[in-house]
């Protein structure tokens, strides 16, 4: 045997020896799905990795990887870890002074990039970077007056690569061989909201370890379709498109721009596909557009059979018993409504589809399911190499995250804070041992900083970041941002800031969505002159109540969180904005912040007073500064029971 | 600008232009010369002529006088097919595509005048009709690759913002493989982001394939950045040439376009 398959280039070698003609990698060029099988990936990625080794790179050393998803970029990862380097994929969408301390932090010598865009920020900070002497471009487009002789193309780097193997013909097995699985196969850096972005590293075991977890859970095979489709510095497009692909032996296709998404993917119709939150919203959004377009009769009928989808297609998903005329109709709604829908979503073949990354609404959620796509929730992180916990087939819940995967141990602490033992862990931050101290405690153990919990069904539940989670007055778990999130499902509220943590109560500030609002309020030909005017109304008040008290009643169902129902709200006279320091950039609201802006009405929610002057300082886009001031007025919400735990928990 | 490329001998010149529609003087014996593999931006204010110029190179319009060499044949007036078929491209100020048809199918139409075969095989689709028909597609999504529009491709034209249909303009007219292409107005009605991409997509035009480009624009700041050399038109005569610096500081130019009080 040639060796234990443990570490990324023996596991390329074992595929081109085993599937020498299976395809491995496909990109659309020229319009024309491009293949490569096994075997001549190994050729690729053999002339490169000689190549590398004839210009000096050696065990040990990092190589920069920055561009879109090309073929050449994932066979210089493979290239890298053949002679013992560590791949660091870099977002490609990162300026050029956003690089700097990654190519400091990581002493790269080397990088190889897509084309002349990424190679243009390269030379530009090799001022502040002199330790980079090599860069290496796929696409030689625009490159042809570079005199730099730090410039080599991808062409000429294999072809100096050919002739080092040709002299050189034990150096690449010998290299592959020396490996060991222990090694760091790669490094991920974590974007970092404050501070600088800290490298994790992670070994060879580690990654083959959680990609082979969750490729046996999910049952992939080397018949399995991945599109390749987000950023190559994200672990999870590493574990899904690169260390799954090795591990398994399936194929992956890189799209042919980023704009070309969706036609690549109705191309090719992956059978494993993962997407974030926001881009499931977007299609659904395509969808709905599309459909406002048809006939009624075509309107009618799609009303009726996704009405019939939500009511029972989740259902038959997950293979509960459903009355017969209800199947009998989902067949018929399957011909002609699910299937095209899945079909034009490029989604017909999907086995299994994951999202993860923030919370997702349930409504989102249930749609993919119910037209019959196996969409799950997954948790995990750069730290976790993505597998923490996955929702097994038939068991999903659109609240939980699903039990822990095989090998991976996770414990909630006192506090609530989640924390995972897994054979996928990371090793450290790079040359940063302080955090490294702070995340990975003695045992092992990694604190996410996350708050959660286990339900009844030992599924995890995900509730906010751990140092936002507070405790009612009377101590029941109060996580403002898990209720912010259910609040902002509506498509009536665009933002939620809760209260509660040392109250006796939570209480919450809304901002309306004035679009949706204004549109409803329109509807009924109620008249309104502004954002503040609409949310004084009373009926606007009235709309949003509803949703406060669904919320509630959801609530009412958990028996950890369904004290911290919503007692009493108020309406935002305006809208939370960055420029007033409300809300970050990326909208994430500051509480704290806000809590001390408006504490008048923070004490008028809780002294339970029905309404409240405020006047607050605003700054307009133009840089002038001017005040708007309002009488809110403050609402009550039902409340309702907490139901009793169900099951034993 | 730097240009690695090497600017060769005349390619294309006129002399002596005047064109007149009645009583309506266009032109008035124009005369200047386009170098093989440059730049040549034509200025001036709206009604200089600059359009009706364009029309005369490529046989449009056929002026009273004056005569136009173009790679060494001398003529005093073309044929447009004839223009076409020697390697004279151009796009449109107004948009001259086919709204109707897919952004493939409108490039297209620009290899036309390449395709050999007999029209009975190319409705048929066979022998060495398809064959030609492979070719012709392969050189269309090479330039569908250079121009940046695979997103498109069965895109209806009509569908597209129109900043996307000037790009196909422009396809269309690389798929003729042209030695000079002539752009009229490449950036009227653009924002600033869709300028810049135009203006790369020219030097890069320019600069791969080693076309000549004759553009008509009258947004001064980006002739001046892209060009080599620039010909004034003011009132149908030419009042000044040379390089984007020269003209700049030329005093009838900046009278030209800012006015002078009489």
């Amino acid at each position: 045997m040639a060796g234990e398959l443990d570490t990324f280039p023996r596991l390329l070698l074992h595929h081109a020896q085993v599937r020498p003609d299976r395809p491995a990698i496909r990109e659309k060029d020229l319009g024309i799905w491009q293949t490569w099988t096994w075997k001549q990936v190994e050729d690729e990625v053999r002339a490169l990795a000689c190549g590398l080794a004839a210009q000096g790179f050696k065990r040990g050393m990092s190589l920069a990887i920055i561009g879109e998803n090309r073929p050449r970029l994932y066979w210089a990862m493979a290239a890298a870890q053949s002679l013992g380097g560590i791949p660091v994929p870099i977002y490609q969408d990162a300026v050029a002074q956003e690089m700097v301390y990654v190519f400091h932090n990581a002493d790269i010598e080397y990088a190889l990039v897509e084309n002349q865009e990424q190679a243009d920020k390269l030379l530009e900070i090799m001022p502040q970077c002199p330790q980079l002497k090599h860069i290496y471009f796929d696409d030689a487009r625009g490159m042809r007056h570079y005199a730099q002789t730090e410039l080599m193309s991808f062409d000429n780097l294999q072809a100096i690569g050919r002739d080092f193997d040709a002299r050189n013909p034990e150096f690449f097995a010998d290299e592959v061989a020396k490996g060991s699985s222990t090694d760091i196969a790669s490094m991920f850096y974590t974007s970092g909201t404050t501070g600088n972005p800290k490298g994790v590293t992670h070994t060879h075991h580690a990654l083959i370890a959680a990609g082979r977890a969750g490729a046996e859970m999910e049952g992939l095979d080397p018949s399995d379709e991945v599109l390749a489709y987000l950023p190559m510095a994200w672990i999870g497009q590493n574990i899904f498109s690169y260390t799954q692909s090795y591990v398994v032996g399936f194929c992956i296709s890189c799209p042919e721009s980023a704009e070309t998404v969706g036609t690549d993917m109705r191309e090719i119709g992956p059978t494993y596909y993962f997407a974030p939150p926001r881009v499931l919203e977007a299609l659904l959004t395509q969808v709905s557009i599309r459909i406002q377009d048809l006939w009624w009769g075509g309107r009618k009928a799609y009303a009726f059979f996704m009405d019939l989808a939500r009511r029972v297609g989740g259902k038959i998903l997950d293979g509960e018993p459903v009355p017969l005329t209800d199947r009998l109709l989902y067949m018929l709604g399957n011909a002609f409504v699910y299937g095209p829908l899945r079909n034009v979503l490029g989604m017909s073949r999907v086995k299994v589809a994951y999202t993860a990354g923030e919370a997702i609404g349930p409504d989102l959620f249930v749609f993919y399911r119910s037209i019959g796509i196996n969409l799950k929730q997954l948790y995990g992180s750069t730290e976790t190499a993505v597998f923490v916990c996955v929702q097994p087939n038939g068991q999903v819940k659109s609240d939980t995250v699903g039990p822990p995967v095989k090998g991976v141990e996770v414990k909630v602490t006192e506090s609530g804070e989640i924390l995972i033992r897994s054979p996928g862990l990371f090793s450290e931050y790079h040359k940063n041992p302080e955090a490294t101290a702070e995340a990975k405690d003695a045992e092992g153990w990694f604190h996410t900083g996350d708050a959660g919990y286990f339900d009844g069904d030992r599924h995890l539940k995900i509730i906010d970041r751990a140092k936002d989670v507070g405790r009612l007055a009377d101590g029941t778990l109060f996580a403002p941002k898990y209720l912010e999130n259910k609040l902002k499902f509506f498509p009536y509220i665009k933002e939620a800031v809760c209260y509660g943590h040392q109250r006796d109560m939570a209480c919450a500030f809304i901002n309306i969505d004035f679009e949706a609002v204004g549109n409803w309020a329109e509807r009924r030909n109620q008249a309104y002159s502004g954002y503040a005017d609409l949310g004084a109304q009373q009926p606007v008040y009235n709309l949003v109540r509803e949703c406060v008290e669904k919320v509630n009643q959801d609530l009412a169902a958990d028996p950890t969180l369904g004290g911290s129902q919503i007692h009493r709200f108020l309406i935002l006279h305006k809208e939370l904005d960055p420029d007033d320091g409300e809300i970050t950039r990326t909208r994430k609201v500051r509480r704290g912040f806000i809590a001390e802006k408006y504490a008048p009405l923070v004490d008028a929610l809780y002294g339970g007073k029905r309404e409240c002057f405020i006047e607050t300082q605003v700054r307009f886009e133009d840089g002038r500064t001017g005040s708007i001031s309002a009488n809110l007025q403050i609402a009550d919400a039902r409340t309702y029971p907490v139901e009793a735990a169900k099951k034993a928990a | 600008m730097q240009h690695a490329r090497k600017i060769g001998e005349p390619i294309l010149t006129v002399e002596g232009v005047s064109l007149s529609f009645g009583g309506v003087r266009a032109l008035q014996d124009v005369s200047f010369d386009v170098r093989e593999h440059e730049i040549r931006a034509i200025i001036g204010p709206n009604g200089a002529g600059k359009s009706s110029m364009l029309n005369v190179i490529n046989g449009v319009y056929h002026p009273q006088d004056g005569k136009i060499t173009f790679a060494g044949k001398v003529r005093h007036d073309v044929d447009p097919h004839e223009a076409a078929e020697r390697g004279i491209a151009r796009t449109f100020q107004s948009l001259a595509l086919f709204k109707g048809m897919s952004v493939l199918d409108n490039i297209m139409t620009g290899r036309n005048l390449k395709m050999r075969a007999n029209l009975l095989l190319q409705a048929l689709r066979i022998g060495p009709a398809l064959r030609e028909e492979i070719e012709h597609r392969a050189a269309v999504e090479r330039i569908i690759d250079f121009l940046e529009i695979q997103a498109y491709r069965k895109t209806p034209v009509g569908r597209l913002p129109y900043g996307l249909q000037k790009r196909v303009d422009l396809a269309r007219a690389l798929a003729l493989e042209p030695r000079v292409l002539l752009l009229d107005e490449p950036m009227a009605g653009m924002n600033v982001e869709e300028k810049q991409d135009m203006c790369r997509f020219i030097l890069d035009v320019n600069d791969q394939f080693g076309t000549t480009i004759v553009l008509i624009e009258h947004d001064m700041s980006v002739v001046m950045d892209i060009s080599d050399r620039v010909v004034v038109l003011d009132y149908g005569r030419k009042i000044a040439d040379g390089t984007p610096d020269a003209v700049r500081s030329n005093q009838a130019v900046i009278d030209a376009y800012l006015g002078v009080s009489h």
